[in-house]
This record gives structure tokens, sequence and C-alpha cells, in this order.
């Protein structure tokens, strides 16, 4: 279990200096960590890598203390005996592939470095082409190289800053399957930071959110994603519509509330959240939550409905985009097979169905 | 030509670029990745000789490497001879002439590296002396190069601190441009022109390696 409770701050010239509060602990196995760009989830990594020095906390591995201010414990990085592997990779240009993960190994014997090498090169198929260069392999085995070279030294505990960013889903699915065969063998804590959410479902067994700084949620890709709690970790969360509103009246017996979205008489029901009526809210809904109906509907359980008129539709591979103005701006995505069964155009008038639960709190 | 004067200019150059390269790197390396008050004095010291007139700097030398200067004394206490007009003073004064030529593109091709490699050594267990002879020292190796290069030719030609330090002593401290300038006095114009040329043509093609390497490093032309 690694322990985290540490605070950074940092002056900005001009702008509101951003501090960095976070109080966590890391199970063995996955966490993801899932925020906006610009939470502080890499100066995480770095301080506990070492890399970066907080001002004030602790940072340690089971009993053994890494970083504590007050006690001016402060273990270098080379004594951590963690593994980091950058969003850039950090590949030594200038060493063979071979190299790269030896790099790790100087304090072992030759045969043990060849023995180490053989291994992870087998587990992470890079076998093939340890004697190249990082310049000349493609995307996808420059990520499983640094991967390898981070994995050999048998770390504690496993940092990784978007590893896998840029490769298409087969590739990083196929490396996400080694990632987890090795550590169904070595159990440490992983540290999994992204804001891909394909990503967090496909490791998906812990997801701790921050925004500004700090922790938001903890818990699992579902409970956590699927209902965000701040406007910056909806639109990361993939919540294409965030809704200006106010709350205009609580029915605690059906467990619902109205709210106004702005700029419109229109309402809307959403599930009762903590937030009284005439409070400023935002409501989140994703674009792939709503339904498109070309005549009013009837006989349906959704609770709301609201006419609109349809502004573009914008074909994107197997995806369609329909803006449509309902009062507020929506974003609503349909298939290509709905777009022609129901002859979607521009200036058509449409209602939008969307219930009750697919209506996000967010503030 | 004298041959006996070109000699001695690249005994002392070659002598001068090596150990300047030795005493660049620490230095090169403080300025490039420590950030500590007073830093800009450090730089200020380094960058020095550029626009100081050589003469002055040749004055100073002369008075610290004298019989009753501090470098001058615990010389004489060491070898039991003076230190001022002899080749070891030519060095010393010539080390701090040359300084910012064998320090700038050090200090640059330092600053270009990406500092996630040196994170990167660090994580995978190495200490500061692997990180800078596994990592620093091959990537930057064009401004290794560079500033060894620029050492050398800027010491080659020096004549103003040689003058004040050196004296013109054949063999020991006549240095080629030194030479060159006897002959002008002496007007063997012809004499001067065949050394002088010499010393272009040299100068020339040691810029023209440095640039054909990497013109990033160092180099008064903005970067296309």
């Amino acid at each position: 279990m690694l322990f985290v409770q540490i605070r950074k701050h940092f002056s900005t010239n001009g702008a509101k200096p951003f501090i960095l509060h976070v109080q966590a602990s890391f199970a063995p196995g996955f966490t993801v960590l899932f925020g906006p760009s610009g939470a502080g989830k890499s100066t995480l990594l770095d301080c506990i890598a070492g890399l970066q020095q907080p001002d004030a906390g602790e940072i340690r591995l089971e009993e053994e203390i890494f970083f504590n201010a007050a006690c001016r414990i402060n273990t270098s990085p080379q004594r951590r005996e963690i593994a980091y592997v950058f969003q850039s990779l950090a590949l030594f240009p200038h060493l063979s592939v071979e190299q790269n993960i030896r790099y790790g190994l100087a304090k072992l014997a030759v045969s043990e470095q060849r023995n180490r090498v053989e291994n992870i090169a087998t587990a992470f198929h890079i076998a093939g082409f340890l004697r190249r260069r990082p310049a000349d392999l493609s995307g996808g085995e420059k990520q499983r190289v640094a991967l390898a070279r981070a994995l050999v030294t048998r770390p504690r505990v496993l940092l990784l800053d978007e590893p896998l960013t840029g490769l298409d889903v087969s590739l990083r699915r196929s490396i996400l399957e080694d990632l987890r065969a090795w550590n169904e063998a070595h159990r440490i804590p992983i540290l999994y930071v992204t804001h891909n959410r394909e990503e967090v479902d496909a490791i998906g067994e812990h997801v701790l959110t921050l925004a500004d700084g700090r922790v938001q949620e903890s818990g699992t890709p579902r409970a956590i994603l699927d209902a965000p709690r701040s406007v910056p970790l909806a639109q990361a969360a993939g919540f294409e519509n965030v809704l200006r509103a106010t709350v205009a009246e609580h029915r605690p017996a059906d467990g619902v509330m109205r709210v106004a979205l702005q700029g419109d008489a229109c309402e809307i029901e959403i599930p009762l959240g903590e937030a009284g009526p005439g409070s400023e809210i935002r409501v989140a809904i994703r674009a792939g939550d709503i339904l498109l109906a070309t005549e009013a509907p009837h006989f349906l359980s959704a609770r709301n409905i609201l006419p609109g008129t349809i502004e573009s539709v914008e074909t994107r591979g197997v995806l369609v985009q329909v803006r449509v103005k309902a009062g507020a701006a929506f974003l609503v995505h349909v298939t290509p097979g709905a777009v022609r069964s129901l002859g979607l155009a521009p200036g058509q008038l449409v209602w939008l169905v969307i219930k009750t639960h697919s209506c996000h709190l967010v503030r | 030509m004298n041959t006996e004067a070109l000699l001695l200019s690249l005994r002392l150059a070659v002598t001068v670029s090596l150990l300047l390269l030795v005493l660049a790197m620490p230095l090169a390396y403080a300025l490039a990745f420590f950030q500590w008050r007073g830093k800009f004095l450090m730089e200020s010291i380094v960058a020095l000789p550029l626009v100081l007139p050589p003469t002055v700097l040749g004055f100073y030398a002369l008075i610290a490497l004298g019989p009753h200067g501090l470098l001058g004394k615990i010389w004489q206490s060491l070898f039991g001879h003076p230190l001022a007009f002899t080749f070891a003073g030519l060095v010393i004064a010539s080390l701090v002439y040359s300084l910012p030529f064998a320090v700038q593109p050090l200090v640059v091709s330092f600053e270009l590296l990406d500092r996630r490699l040196l994170d990167a050594s660090a994580i995978l267990g190495a200490g500061r002396m692997r990180t800078f002879f596994r990592v620093i020292l091959p990537l930057a190796w064009p401004g290794v190069l560079t500033s060894l290069v620029l050492s050398f030719a800027h010491t080659l030609g020096e004549f103003g601190v040689v003058l004040m330090v050196g004296g013109n002593l054949p063999g020991v401290t006549r240095t080629v441009s030194i030479d060159i300038y006897d002959r002008v006095q002496s007007l063997d114009y012809a004499g001067a022109q065949q050394t002088a040329l010499l010393l272009l043509v040299v100068c020339f093609v040691v810029l023209s390696i440095v640039y054909g390497v990497n013109r990033r490093v160092w180099s008064p032309w903005p970067a296309k």
C-alpha cells in the first residue's frame, strides 16, 4: 500500500497560484488517475517518484518513508525503487533497445542482467528488435520498450503517465494485456494517468479523479465517470452537453427536481441533488443518451421531451453529430441509419427525449 | 615562416583547449542545471573575457603571475622559478582568456537536452556521475566538440594577453601572432603574409567544422 498525503504550492505569474493538495492511498493493482489536463496528475507522479519535492506532508510505501517534510526525510529517486514511464517515454536515443533496458540493471551481475532482459523482452514482445535504436521503432514498439525498461528493474511502485497515448485501440489493448499479465505475477501499486475515457474502461479497477490539484472522488469507473460532479471532470469524462440551469422546484416524493435551463423558459426534470431552489447549477448529459423523434412522442416513460430545431447534421465516421436548438443548444449522437430513416436535415422540427437519470447534476 | 613560433602556438592551443575542456565541464554543468542566488555573477565572470580588452586582462594576469602576485608566489615556492614570462604563465593566462569560448557551447548544449532523459536516468538508479557520462556527455557531444575547437582557435590567435604576460621570448612565449606583429614592425611583409594566411585558413576551417556539425550550439547567426 502506497500512502500519499502532500501539499505543494506553485506560484504562477499573475494568475492565481496552483496548489496540489492530495491525500490518497494506493493498493496493489491499477489505480487510474483521471482528470482534465492541468489538474496536477503529472506533478503528483513526480512527487511520488522524488523528482519534485512537496512543501509539506508524507509519502510512504508500507512503513518505509520516502518523504516526510516534518522529519526532513526525502529519499532520492535513485533509492525509491519506483518505475516511471513518462508521457514522452524518454528512451535514451543514443542507446540500443537492449542498452536502454539494461540501463537500470547496472548493479547486477552480467549474467543476471542478460536473464532479466531476455525474460522481459519475451513478456513484452520486443525480443525481435533489441539491437535497434529508439528512432527506428514504431510508436507501439517504443511504448513496449519503455514499459520493459521500467519493469525489468522489479520496481515496488509503477507510475505510468499516459504511456499509451496515440496508439490505436487494438494495439493499446494488447499492450494493456501484457501489462495486466505482468501485474498478476508482481502485484504492486500501479498509478495510471490518463484523460482517455476508453483507457479507464479498459483498465478499470479503481479510479481517482483529480481536478484543480485536489482529489475529487475515488471509486469504480462506473460510479465515478458516469456521474461526474464537476464541470471539468464532466467534460473529460465525455459529457458533451454541460448546460447552465437554475433549480426551480424540489419534488422529494418523486426523488426529482425541476430545473430551468438558462436562456429559455424550458424546464427539465433531473434526479434530486444537493442544490436548493433558486441555486445555479449545471446539468451534464451525454450526447449518446438523448433520443431524437420527428413527431411529438406519446406513451413514453422518459420525463423530458423538448421540441427543437435541427441546426446542423455532421457525419464523423460511423457517428453523426446533430446540433439541436431547443431553448439551449444540445449535441445529439445518432447513427447514419437513423439519419437516413428519419431524413434528418437542418431546419427540421424534432423532439429531444431525455430520461431523468441521464441528467447529472454538476457543480 | 617561423616554424618555431607556429609549433609553440599549436602546443599552447592544444594544452589550453584540453585543460579548458576539463575545467569548463563542471562550470557549465553548474550553470546549466542548477539555479542559485548569484548565478548571474558567475555568468558575468565567465563572460568577462569576451568584452574585456586583452591588455586589461593581460595586465592583471601579469600582476597575479608576477613575483609579488598570489599565483606567482605559490608557483615560486613550489617550483623555485617565477611564473611570468614562461610557457606555464602563458597557459594560465590563456585559460582565463578563452574560458567563455569553452563554457558557453557546453552550457547551451546541456540546456538543449531533454530534462526527462535525466529524470529517467535518476529513476533507473543512476547517480549524477553515471548520468553525466552515460547520458549527458554522449548527447551533448556537438557542444563538447564546439567547445574544444573554439577554445583551440581562440588561443591559437591570441595576441594582447600573450604580449603582456609572456613578452617575446623565442621558443618560450613567442607565438605566431607575436611573430606576425614583429615582422610587420621590421617591414618583412612577405613573412607576415605567409603566417597570417596560414592562421586565416586554420580559423576558417575550424569554424566550418563547428557549423557543419551543429550550428545551434554556438553561433552569432540566427538558427534557420
